[in-house]
């Protein structure tokens, strides 16, 4: 339970106790199952002593007596300026609840204000009021900040990726302009393939966070038509099929033709390329790829079984995060984005679907998306 | 005298193929790996002159640890490490004081890029100081 501490600051014994009072035990339930939150009470009989008193523990609710001797709680209020705006709420106590009295309190930051005499009833509903404010804040802060850590972390792995390739790449030219490195014309050449591949690798990992970017901000037209699956499959390993055939594997589609859906034919092409490209990468020589799509009692399934290196559990299961590429001795030769998957997921869930992997290391992978909301044009089905 | 035989480990194929480029034209025989693992299994059946390792690896440090194994199996061959360090986090990675070098087993420790003639006479500075090369010139060129 998060517990709250309220300083009451009234040169009134009376007031001090009576208020002590109404909030001993005093429980307030968060909205949306928040849980409770209970309350320290501490008391001042003076803003001096009040000053006293925060400098040793810092209250996040206070009940501000409007006067008081020597400083009043106005001028208070003036003194304690900025901290009001951070994790202090001020609840100005005052026996002459005059609009010009409101007003100024506002001016200086106070949250409400509540007239004297009060009923244990009405200080509780007030304290709960600042209660739930309180806790909303610091949950809206919390958000903030994993918002700012999780973006943080992104573009420092972004980085990253995207240095890599430059460092290879000049890694070459270094060797191509150093007059004290002979290599043959072939290695010349070699060196210089490989520099453009690492490139293309680069323009690949940009197109993807575009698409990643746009997915998730929302901005992308989205045309929902009629397409036909089985051409947008087709053409997906038509894609991969040089890739394959230069290592002696075999790509297989099993799909009923035309399948139509509804649905964004850019989308569609960007999930079926990312899952049999992928499964041509991380195969081993010689493997094979099945792809094979079907209509389901829940949607549309897109299967793409490999032979290839396959994954743990563990591995799997944090594959669809972005840049989460799985990195050990067996891809350590193998390009990727990072972004692929993460994107696969994110699309799929425009669909109402999901993306998921079934592996065992050594031997293959099996990527499987359901699109759920893909019903073909004039089905009558879901929207 | 033979050509001297230097280790070349990274987990990145490019920069392994670079600094085995660069070493071959400099007339030293290169056994590459691509990982921890396999560089430990490359040691089991030859003893390098000289070993040049990626710092960060599958772990942050497993440049650290490969170069403790090599200097626990052979205490002589001089390791030289690349780091990405500078470059990620403009700080500079030198084993400065003695008591630094004490536990960075490394005689020395370079900055990605390195550039090819900055790796070359490194190398040729460890097999010089160890005995493994007599005079710079002679490197079977």
């Amino acid at each position: 339970m998060d517990v709250l501490r309220i300083l009451i600051v009234d040169d009134e014994p009376g007031l001090r106790m009576g208020a002590a009072r109404a909030l001993r035990d005093f429980q307030v339930s968060l909205p949306d199952g928040g849980g409770e939150v209970g309350f320290v009470l501490d008391e001042a009989d003076s803003a001096e002593a009040a000053a006293a008193r925060m400098a040793a523990e810092r209250p996040q609710i206070m009940l501000l007596d409007h006067r008081l001797p020597g400083m009043s709680g106005t001028d208070f209020l003036d003194k304690l300026g900025l901290e009001i705006n951070g994790d202090l709420l001020v609840i100005m106590i005052t026996a002459y609840a005059s609009l010009e009295t409101a007003v100024a309190a506002a001016k200086r930051g106070a949250y409400d204000l509540l007239a004297k005499p009060f009923t244990p009833e009405e200080l509780r509903g007030m304290v709960r009021k600042a209660a739930i404010r309180v806790m909303l804040q610091r949950q809206a802060r919390k958000l903030a900040e994993e918002k700012r850590r999780v973006r943080f972390e992104f573009v420092r792995v972004l980085a990253h990726e995207l240095k890599s390739p430059l460092g290879a790449i000049e890694g070459y030219l270094n060797i191509c302009v150093s007059p004290e490195v002979r290599v043959s014309e072939e290695k010349r050449r070699e060196m210089i393939a490989r520099s453009i591949e690492r490139l293309a690798g680069m323009r690949q990992l940009i197109t993807d966070l575009l698409d990643l970017t746009r997915i998730e901000s929302g901005e992308k037209k989205r045309e929902l038509v009629a397409v036909d699956l089985a051409a947008v499959a087709r053409e997906a390993v038509e894609n991969v099929l040089p890739q394959a055939a230069a290592r002696g594997i075999t790509v297989n589609l099993d799909c009923p033709a035309p399948l139509e859906v509804r649905a964004d034919r850019g989308e569609l092409a960007i999930i079926v390329n990312n899952l049999v490209s992928n499964a041509v990468k991380y195969n081993r020589d010689g493997g094979r790829v099945d792809a094979r799509i079907r209509r389901t009692p829940e949607g549309v399934e897109i299967a793409v079984a490999d032979t290839g290196i396959g994954m743990t559990a563990e591995e799997a299961g944090r594959l669809f995060k972005e840049f989460s590429r799985i990195r050990n001795a067996r891809t350590s030769g193998i390009d990727g984005s990072g972004l692929g998957l993460s994107i696969v997921r994110k699309l799929a869930e425009l669909y109402r679907g999901e993306a998921s992997v079934r592996s065992v290391p050594g031997e293959g992978s099996t990527f499987t998306v359901l699109l759920r909301e893909v019903s073909p044009p004039g089905a009558g089905g879901k929207p | 005298m033979s050509k001297a035989k230097i280790l070349v480990v990274d987990d990145d194929p490019d920069v392994v193929e670079q600094v085995s480029l660069v070493l071959d034209s400099g007339g030293y025989e290169v056994v590459s790996a691509g990982g921890v693992e396999e560089a430990e299994q490359a040691l089991l059946s030859f003893r390098p002159d000289a070993a040049v390792l990626d710092l960060m690896m599958e772990q942050q440090d497993s440049g650290f640890v490969l170069c403790h194994e090599i200097k626990r199996l052979y205490p002589d061959t001089p390791v030289i490490l690349l780091t990405s360090v500078k470059a990620a986090t403009g700080m500079s990675f030198e084993p400065a004081s003695a008591e630094q070098a004490g536990w960075v087993k490394a005689e020395k420790i370079l900055d990605k890029p390195v550039r090819p003639e900055q790796l070359l006479r490194e190398v040729e500075a460890q097999l010089v100081r160890t005995g493994k090369l007599s005079h710079p010139a002679g490197k079977g060129h």
